[in-house]
């Protein structure tokens, strides 16, 4: 199909049926139970009755990565973690997103500069959809970051890049980047 | 009982093992052998007067400067009725300290005398590593046998929190530092 790419602009919803997919996946992105450290506390309120996550289709935690959509990670991810972390996101079956939460999966937080086992953002581990800062988020912010990542499963289209993993993916097996 | 009188109980029973003593301090403690310490363990668990039958807490020190690593055990007695006006700080406690080289720091294990030694001494080798021989849980490697690592992976190399720790440029293909050439923490 790369006749059509990038022949539409950004946006661009390229037909219903593609409309009607991306309404069917962003309105029920089933999250993996992934706090690792403080964020899961507010992880957790999200999901409580005040900052309903079930309200956006997403309240369905899975325990297991074969069944999720989504991986959270909510906590500061150590080295020993980073190998589960990974491992985990390989189990995950496409399309799938990450959405890195806190400071500390974002770029290190506050063991940027000493921290001797911490990894400095967890996008050096695994590929990364959304970014919510704070230390922790409020659970508006981690609304607003899942409410930003529907925005992006809307507009992809069969036609583009279904997901930030694609491109890796292809290029891991050896085939083009470009993806039909 | 006042740490004197435990230092006294101790001198009359094990003489010349007790090496030193420090009551000035707001943490009064002894000094003790490295070889002697199990019988001794035992002596402060079971003996009928101090009866120290819980260990709080295994740290661990490095004295750079002295060339010297320094394990710390802090024991309690939850057994002995404590009076009515004394604080819970003050309580029935005592505190002993070893001494050992840093090239060849080797403490016998107390993990059967007290459980909590088991994870203590796990942690003061991972961070600060010193080799407790005879720990139940003991993995041999290229350096030796020493009690399992319990917070950093199996796999790394030194011991985090000893002064002369140079930080690891990356693990297992990850970038481990945020500076090019940075080895040590900023300041």
């Amino acid at each position: 199909m790369s006749w059509i790419e990038n022949r539409f602009e950004e946006g661009l919803i390229v037909t219903s049926l593609d409309w009607a997919i991306n309404w069917g996946r962003r309105s029920s992105i089933w999250p993996m139970t992934f706090g690792l450290a403080c964020c899961a506390i507010e992880m957790m309120a999200v999901g409580a009755s005040r900052f309903d996550l079930d309200r956006f289709g997403a309240g369905a935690f899975r325990a297991t990565p074969r069944q999720a959509d989504l991986m959270i990670v909510a906590g500061t991810v150590t080295f020993k973690m980073a190998e589960r972390v990974k491992r985990l996101y390989n189990q995950m079956p496409e399309p799938k997103y990450v959405m890195a939460m806190g400071a500390c999966t974002v770029g290190g937080g506050p063991y940027f500069k000493n921290g001797y086992h911490v990894v400095k953002g967890v996008d050096l581990v695994v590929p990364v959809d959304i970014y919510v800062p704070g230390c922790p988020p409020r659970p508006e912010t981690l609304l607003e970051g899942l409410m930003r990542l529907q925005d992006k499963i809307r507009h992809q289209t069969l036609a583009r890049d279904r997901w930030s993993g694609a491109k890796e993916a292809a290029l891991e097996k050896g085939e083009p980047a470009a993806t039909a | 009982m006042a740490p004197e009188e435990i230092a006294e109980a101790l001198k009359e029973r094990f003489g010349d093992r007790i090496t030193d003593c420090v009551f000035e301090t707001a943490h009064p403690h002894v000094f003790v052998e490295a070889e002697a310490w199990p019988e001794i363990a035992v002596f402060l668990r079971d003996d009928a007067r101090l009866r120290l039958n819980v260990l709080r807490c295994i740290s661990a020190l490095d004295m750079l400067e002295d060339d010297q690593l320094v394990a710390v055990y802090d024991l309690y007695s939850a057994r002995r009725p404590v009076s009515r006006n004394a604080t819970w700080m003050m309580g029935p406690s005592c505190c002993v300290k070893i001494k050992v080289p840093r090239s060849d720091p080797h403490v016998p294990s107390v993990a059967g005398v007290w459980p909590a030694a088991q994870w203590h001494e796990r942690e003061a080798y991972d961070l600060m590593g010193i080799v407790f021989d005879g720990h139940p849980d003991s993995v041999t490697d290229a350096a030796g046998l020493h009690p399992r690592r319990i917070l950093c992976p199996d796999d790394w190399e030194g011991h985090p929190l000893r002064k002369d720790y140079r930080f690891p440029m990356e693990y297992n293909g990850i970038p481990a530092v945020t500076e090019l050439d940075q080895t040590r923490p900023i300041h």
